[in-house]
């Protein structure tokens, strides 16, 4: 039976043989992410200007941040983007997934068309609606004036939109605190639904097509109509899925960055400031001339943390609220 | 009684057929409307991208690319600009976009017809280093994927089939990583980059990504589904540890690994942040860089600016008319992270 014990020697592997496996993927893993991010947290207490760290400052950028009211606007338009697109990606993407999983024709070619966006570069898809939201010569603009409406700064409009549905209702009065986000930033909203819709169809689609046809049968012989049989079956079923898109959605939209580089400005970020969102807060604070590398790694920080608390919500809820 | 229950029946059957051909029909409006709300930024992006200079600024705007003609004596359709028009004399002044003096003319003799400018796109490609920026993701690219495909077979291979000490733990802790988002350790990374002395070089956009953990977790677990007996089998051969990952499991992986390939090829091609922050200069920047910045110095010159958003996007949106199936299914897993 020597065979065997050979077997069983090479079963249990030697650490070094292992190890030059694994080294090539280690290596780049521990310079290139648990370096920079264990980095990130000693950065933080530190002075770093243009790539030189200049010496250990203790709490003061925590300080300096907690003090500043960019960041904390900047910390509220990030929320009013992913509150402007989470739900309403969510809302659409399970409509059309719905519709789509009706036994229709074609669903190759619609599943096709509606993910095109998401393989096309977030770059090239700025330019073009930023083409379309021309305030002179844009489609979009065209779109509205035919249908009867007025034509709309979009981009360049840094009035909050509940402060323009006050003034388009002729009141001449409303509370600053909530004129709501700007139009320009409604505008970098919608550009993200279109730009996500087909992923989030795709993911759903996927969860719609796991829910066996005897739920939808035996709810249709115990009387049920379209409405019962969506609440009752499919929506309760679908629940992981539906958590999964809602997370993955907010964690990707809290790090929203390419659209507002190019879709807004000069100088990035405007008009006025109004869609200066968290990551693009961090990227002038750490690569802008008068920037500071620590204070944009406590900004990172802070970043982290929302997402992780996010992550481990979705853990929670995912494992408490699974329907079946 | 039985009659009137069948007439029951057949009156209900008829209703109950006529609301779900609405539905049906409620559908198929659903989904064309999402359609045309899809296509119509890529039908305007190259609709944009073959107008001329002039009709950009017209509004409104039109639908497909129009030039405005004058026939000349031999029968030939010569392309005019519309200087100004006199509606009360009914007559359009000209300019032959050829070159030459204005001529007034009667509105009748010039005529709307379909032309697409293609020379745009040479302008566009001519005005900023393209060919450069275009090598340079390309170059990336092919490194890129080589290096994720031989380090997460590896290390897949290690992770799902071999024992060692802390297996388990160094797993965990490379998924940990995984769930760090870009901006977080952008920053640190630039510092990393610094001190290696790699600022705008090729090493900067490609060593950092030559390993990919979600590739590793993926290869790892279809290696799992590769039934031992197969491998003890293999090793009573002869069949080395390397041999059996090269000629046994990795043939075994095809689909993973096309799977590993699309998403490496299309999140390298596309990505943003990282090169932005890594290079300074248009030797070693990629295409997605390159084209932000002539976005951003074009300013006015709409129609180029489509132009190169076309040509920069062609590669993989043409790949993906060919692979829509893969390529679905390759990004949708990718994001499948938690």
């Amino acid at each position: 039976m020597n065979w065997l014990e050979t077997l069983r020697r090479n079963k249990a592997m030697d650490p070094i043989t292992a190890a030059l496996y694994i080294v090539p993927a280690g290596i780049i893993v521990l310079i290139f992410r648990m370096i920079p991010i264990a980095s990130a947290f000693v950065l933080s207490f530190f002075d770093v200007k243009m790539g030189r760290v200049r010496g250990f400052i203790g709490l003061a950028h925590y300080v300096r941040l907690f003090q500043d009211p960019t960041f904390f606007n900047s910390l509220g338009t990030t929320a009013y983007y992913v509150i402007g697109v989470v739900p309403a990606s969510l809302f659409l993407s399970l409509f059309l997934a719905v519709l789509l999983n009706q036994k229709i024709k074609g669903l190759g070619f619609y599943r096709t068309i509606y993910f095109l966006p998401v393989v096309t570069s977030l770059v090239a898809i700025s330019m073009v609606w930023k083409w379309i939201f021309h305030p002179r010569l844009g489609l979009l603009n065209f779109v509205f004036e035919k249908l009867g409406g007025n034509s709309l700064l979009w981009l360049e409009e840094p009035r909050g939109i509940f402060e323009m549905a006050a003034g388009g209702l002729g009141w001449e009065w409303w509370p600053e605190a909530l004129s709501g986000p700007s139009l320009a930033l409604v505008a970098v909203v919608i550009v993200a639904i279109w730009r996500g819709i087909g992923y989030n169809i795709v993911i759903f689609l996927a969860g719609l097509q796991n829910i066996p046809d005897q739920y939808y049968e035996a709810a249709r012989i115990d009387g049920a109509n379209t409405r019962g049989v969506f609440w009752r079956v499919t929506w309760p079923l679908l629940s992981p899925t539906t958590f999964y898109v809602m997370l993955s959605t907010t964690i990707v939209s809290f790090q929203v960055f390419t659209q507002i580089y190019l879709m807004t400005g000069p100088p990035v970020g405007g008009p006025m400031g109004t869609t200066k969102v968290i990551v693009y807060y961090l990227f002038e604070k750490g690569f802008d001339a008068g920037g500071n590398m620590g204070y944009a790694s406590a900004v990172a920080l802070i970043l982290f943390g929302i997402i992780l608390t996010l992550t481990l919500i979705q853990r929670r809820v995912v494992e408490s609220r699974v329907y079946y | 009684m039985e009659q009137t229950s069948s007439l029951h029946d057949r009156e209900m059957n008829a209703a109950y057929r006529v609301r779900r051909g609405l539905g049906r029909g409620g559908v198929y409006a659903g989904l064309i409307i999402g359609v045309i709300l899809m296509i119509v930024p890529f039908w305007w992006m190259i609709a944009t991208s073959l107008k001329s200079p002039i009709e950009i600024l017209e509004f409104p705007p039109t639908w497909v690319p129009t030039g405005q003609f004058v026939q000349t004596d031999t029968g030939e359709w010569d392309e005019v600009y519309v200087v100004s028009r006199d509606a009360d004399a009914g007559s359009v002044t000209v300019r032959p976009a050829a070159g030459g003096d204005q001529q007034i003319l009667p509105e009748g003799a010039v005529q709307s017809r379909a032309r697409l400018r293609f020379s745009n796109y040479v302008e566009a490609w001519n005005q900023a280093p393209f060919a450069r920026y275009y090598f340079n993701t390309i170059f990336v690219t092919i490194f890129v994927v080589i290096g994720v495909l031989i380090t997460s077979s590896l290390a897949a291979y290690a992770f799902a089939r071999m024992r060692f000490w802390g297996r388990d733990n160094i797993f965990l802790v490379f998924l940990s990583m995984m769930m760090v988002p870009q901006p977080v350790y952008i920053v640190p990374s630039y510092i990393v980059l610094v001190k290696l002395g790699w600022i705008d070089t090729y090493q900067a956009l490609i060593i950092p990504w030559l390993a990919h953990i979600f590739s590793i977790f993926l290869l790892r677990q279809h290696f799992k589904t590769i039934p031992n007996d197969l491998y003890d089998a293999a090793i009573i051969d002869g069949c080395s540890r390397f041999s059996f990952l090269w000629r046994i499991i990795l043939p075994l992986s095809k689909a993973t690994l096309v799977a590993v390939v699309i998403f490496t090829i299309v999140g390298t091609w596309n990505s943003f942040l990282w090169p932005l922050v890594m290079t300074n200069t248009p030797e070693v920047r990629p295409l997605q860089v390159g084209l932000a910045r002539f976005s951003q110095e074009q300013g006015t010159s709409h129609e180029l600016m489509m132009a190169a958003a076309a040509f920069s996007v062609a590669p993989l949106i043409v790949a993906y008319f060919f692979l829509q199936k893969q390529i679905i299914q390759s990004l949708a897993t990718s994001g499948m992270k938690s």
